[in-house]
């Protein structure tokens, strides 16, 4: 098990086995429970990372839940909390690999869009949809409104941005 | 109890000892209660506030000290996004407001202690705190006053010599707290695995300071 959890940190979890139950011998229960809350830190760490390197992206199910606490947890309510960390990192390397190819396929739309803007009339591109943060996006539309229509001078029209922050700093 | 203003060592339950050697509690008495902050403390709170952007709050799970506290609160069965751990509650209220309020001296100096160092900390009225702090699982039909119910047993709680004051990283015990007639406050800064000591006193210290 440590050789499995210290091994290439560039890994996927999801190209490893999954964690197997922790063979318990009589009377070292103790050290099986160290164990599992040395795999729960190692998994706290992988999410972190994850975490972190996730923003700007929104709406990511990070959550694992909660087993009950504050008290000593038992060797299966451990395995609980690591297994439903494991498939947490999981689920969020899948939604992070699926997001970053959306990504990908959105930014060359958007290159192609700026190299030949009436080929992508009216298509609105944020910089959300290209994995940046920001309020920032991209527009084709024509130039000069109805007359561009009609002649087809299409660009592409950039936003200046997020609205500016509206009140004041709360009083000390 | 301690000495104003010596950083002392509280005790933990020996079967708890057992199962997180590093958990501990450390705890430093100041001759004063709360109040109002003054332009100082404020302007403390201000400049933190203009140091601690939003990059920082993402990162702060990656900081040796944070993730130690989340990893603690996995352990003992709480989910840090669900209830956060002290210094991610700051960072949180910080995005969402902004910048760090100024409540009154002792919520400033908890939220300058536990930016500051990454440090839990949690404050109690000194008088009312019967012998050394510690932690320790709750005993069967125990209660935590100011509770309807009891305690589940083995509830993981901060107990003075008589009773449970606080849950551990939870509510205080009604009336345990420091309030308006408060005259010495009980400072108290819990230490799991990855905390190091050095960090646990600067956060007492710091506290302490602002307090006076």
């Amino acid at each position: 098990m440590p050789d499995l959890l210290e091994q290439d940190q560039r890994a996927t979890v999801v190209d490893r086995q999954p964690f197997p139950s922790v063979a318990v011998p009589a009377g070292s229960e103790r050290l099986a429970r160290d164990e599992l809350r040395r795999q729960i830190g190692l998994l706290e760490r992988r999410l972190a990372e994850l975490f972190a390197s996730a923003f700007p992206r929104q709406g990511i199910d990070w959550r694992v839940g909660a087993v009950g606490g504050p008290r000593i947890l038992s060797i299966a309510e451990l395995e609980r909390v690591r297994d439903a960390l494991a498939y947490r990192l999981s689920e969020a390397q899948h939604e992070i690999a699926r997001r970053a190819d959306v990504e990908e396929v959105n930014r060359g739309l958007l290159e192609s869009m700026i190299a030949e803007p009436q080929r992508f009339r009216w298509v609105r591109l944020s910089n959300e949809d290209v994995g940046e943060t920001g309020c920032r996006h991209w527009h084709a539309r024509p130039r000069w409104g109805v007359v561009g229509m009609l002649m087809g001078w299409w660009r592409v029209k950039l936003s200046s941005g997020c609205p500016l922050a509206r009140g004041r700093w709360p009083r000390a | 109890m301690s000495e104003q203003g010596r950083v002392e060592s509280g005790w933990v339950a020996p079967e708890l000892r057992e199962e997180f050697p590093a958990l501990s509690l450390s705890y430093v008495v100041c001759e004063r209660g709360s109040g109002r902050s003054g332009a100082e403390v404020k302007q403390r709170l201000r400049a933190l506030s203009n140091r601690f952007s939003g990059a920082q709050a993402i990162n702060l799970r990656h900081q040796p000290i944070p993730w130690a506290y989340r990893v603690f609160f996995r352990h003992i069965g709480l989910d840090p996004d669900e209830q956060p751990t002290p210094v991610e509650a700051l960072a949180l209220e910080r995005m969402k407001r902004g910048g760090f309020r100024s409540l009154n001296l002792l919520d400033d100096a908890l939220t300058i202690a536990t930016i500051e160092s990454g440090v839990a900390l949690r404050a109690f009225d000194a008088d009312r705190v019967c012998g050394q702090p510690g932690i320790r699982p709750s005993t069967a039909g125990e209660i935590l006053e100011g509770r309807p119910s009891k305690l589940p047993e083995g509830t993981l709680v901060i107990a003075d010599a008589e009773r449970p004051i606080s849950l551990l990283f939870g509510a205080l015990a009604s009336g345990r707290g420091v309030s308006s007639g408060t005259s010495r406050t009980l400072l108290c800064a819990l230490g799991v695995k990855g905390v190091p000591a050095i960090a646990i006193e600067e956060a007492l210290w710091i506290a302490a300071g602002v307090i006076g």
